[in-house]
């Protein structure tokens, strides 16, 4: 590979880990770290409230980062783009505000098995609040889903349904604009979780006529402590406040407030500006890597990594078996050894993978794991790191005292 | 680095535990709970007045909880409560690093995870067994 691209991130370069537990969290290049610190070093005021020039240019840092989003995402306007803390706060608010004023008992909430908590346990809340009905939507052993068993789901008394575009398991693509359509036929919105997928592929929201759309930029080579909601505008300015305080008023009295108008009605208090700023220079970087590139690249390691996994005796891959249907994502199994151990023996090789539940364990309970092992690969990861993986991978039984 | 945490008494009574089975008329049952990581152990313990007669634990975990959880009562079965609290004693002592060499060899094959002192995200797996034994014996007190 162009090993060059290895360079723009401190950590990577520094070949202190084989780093891949990229879904947990990218690492960042240096433009991002750069970015972050130019804010602080030489625009930092408290952006939105001061008039004088610092606090202008705090301003404009923030909201160009708004502008840099909004095309990014094709939304239509900037009060489309909601700065939050991570995805979970972004789900978080659209249920707390759209679904605790728009659900109402009896209502039908649709949500995927495979959902990370983050994108469950506030439904979970809504539903209960409201009594409406919480409804799964099973996917099929290896992940996909059955568009028919979507079309029988989705009802009349259907309010939202919420889904990932990318499972942080199992890696595959959902036909999310198919499932819009689905939604909207029968009058539901529908809230995508797009933490896995907008690190790996281009998002249209108009082109896939989302309703709400949530992603954290710690895991888009951006900052940690930055995140993004998009929602349709009709739909945002009909909703109440999520968060209330600072900035996000035009006027308070002793009895109550006049609401800013959008986004800033969204986004009460001191904002993360020097997290926006990174979040700008990572989708500049992204861009100007492209994710045509970073797709080959991604497809290259993963392939190797799923077709080696495949050929190791007592391994088993969660999910599809072919690579394209990963998005870098390769969640395994190994017989009779704990992931925690897996991990372990992986760890003591030098690889930094993740072992658990990963926040969605309906999911594994569904697929019937415990829990698993996951190594989650950006365009930065290279065939000599998943050949030292799958090394490793390798001599855990034997590691653990199984002798063949 | 923890390459050779996974040594020989380890992975044995890893796989071939001696106590992991079900105990039917057992005096006291307990629960433990690895919070990082939801794995579970039920410890199951016979009493005959003031000594552990015989013990037994069930569950699921990773090799070193269950490993550890084995050797654990290989050690207390016939021993006195007191007894059995001391030991658990020295092996937390052992796992935060602070024991002694003296004491570590005391500990017999319970010494095999010393090294986990040095894996901090480790150390609840090493010490559940201990953990729910202290608490089962304290709750019988
Ligand atoms: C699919 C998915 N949704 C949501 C999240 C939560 O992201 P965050 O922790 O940044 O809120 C994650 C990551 O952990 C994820 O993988």
């Amino acid at each position: 590979m162009d090993m060059d691209y290895r360079q723009d991130f401190p950590l990577i370069a520094s070949e202190r880990t084989i780093y891949i537990d990229n879904a947990a969290t990218a690492q960042r290049p240096q433009c991002v770290i750069d970015a972050e610190m130019d804010f602080y070093m030489n625009h930092n005021a408290n952006p939105l409230r001061g008039t004088y020039p610092l606090s202008i240019e705090a301003t404009d840092v923030y909201e160009n980062a708004r502008k840099t989003v909004k095309n990014f995402i094709n939304a239509d306007s900037l009060a489309e783009v909601i700065f939050t803390r991570n995805t979970s706060e972004s789900i978080n608010l659209v249920a707390y505000s759209y679904g605790l004023s728009k659900i109402e008992e009896g209502d039908e909430v649709v949500v995927s098995i495979m959902e990370h908590h983050s994108n469950m346990l506030p439904w979970q809340m809504a539903a209960r609040q409201k009594k409406a009905v919480l409804k799964y939507l099973y996917c099929e052993k290896d992940g996909s889903l059955d568009m028919n068993k979507v079309e029988s789901l989705i009802t009349d008394k259907t309010k939202l349904v919420a889904i990932t575009q990318v499972s942080n398991v199992l890696g595959r693509v959902n036909d999310v604009k198919t499932i819009a359509e689905i939604a909207h036929k029968r009058g539901a919105v529908i809230v995508v979780d797009g933490a896995q997928s907008i690190p790996h592929m281009p998002v249209d929201v108009k082109e896939l006529d989302v309703d709400f759309f949530a992603f954290s930029g710690h895991k888009l080579y951006g900052p940690m402590g930055i995140g993004v909601l998009y929602g349709k505008k009709e739909l945002l300015e009909e909703m109440p406040p999520f968060l209330t305080g600072g900035e996000m008023i035009d006027s308070v009295t002793i009895d109550g407030a006049v609401y800013a108008e959008l986004p800033h009605k969204f986004e009460a208090g001191t904002v993360n500006a020097a997290g926006a700023a990174g979040l700008d220079a990572a989708i500049r970087y992204v861009q100007s890597v492209g994710y045509d590139y970073m797709r080959e690249r991604e497809l290259a390691v993963t392939d190797r990594a799923v077709k080696g996994l495949l050929d190791i005796p007592h391994v088993h891959v969660i999910g599809s078996e072919k690579a394209d249907e990963h998005t870098g994502i390769v969640t395994f199994t190994v017989d009779d050894v704990h992931p925690h151990d897996v991990s372990e023996v992986l760890i003591s090789d030098g690889v930094s993978v993740r072992a658990g539940h990963h926040c969605a364990q309906p999911l594994l309970s569904y697929l019937g794991v415990n829990a698993t092992t996951r190594a989650s690969f950006m365009f930065y990861n290279t065939e000599k790191e998943v050949d030292a993986f799958l090394a490793s991978v390798k001599t855990v039984r034997e590691r653990l005292g199984y002798h063949e | 680095m923890s390459s050779n945490i996974y040594n020989e008494i380890l992975t044995e009574h890893n796989i071939r535990p001696e106590f992991k089975y079900d105990m039917e008329d057992a005096d006291i049952v307990l629960e433990g709970v690895n919070p990082s990581c939801g794995d579970n152990i039920w410890l199951k313990l016979k009493l005959d007045g003031d000594v552990i007669a015989d013990g037994s634990f069930i569950g699921t975990g990773c090799a070193i909880s269950q490993a550890s959880a084995d050797i654990m009562l290989g050690m207390i079965i016939g021993k006195k409560k007191d007894e059995a609290l001391q030991m658990a004693e020295l092996f937390m002592k052992m796992i935060k690093g602070e024991a002694t060499d003296e004491e570590i060899d005391s500990l017999e094959e319970a010494s095999a995870l010393k090294d986990i002192a040095h894996m901090p995200a480790r150390v609840k797996c090493a010490v559940l067994g201990w953990r729910t034994l202290k608490e089962a014996i304290d709750n019988s007190l």
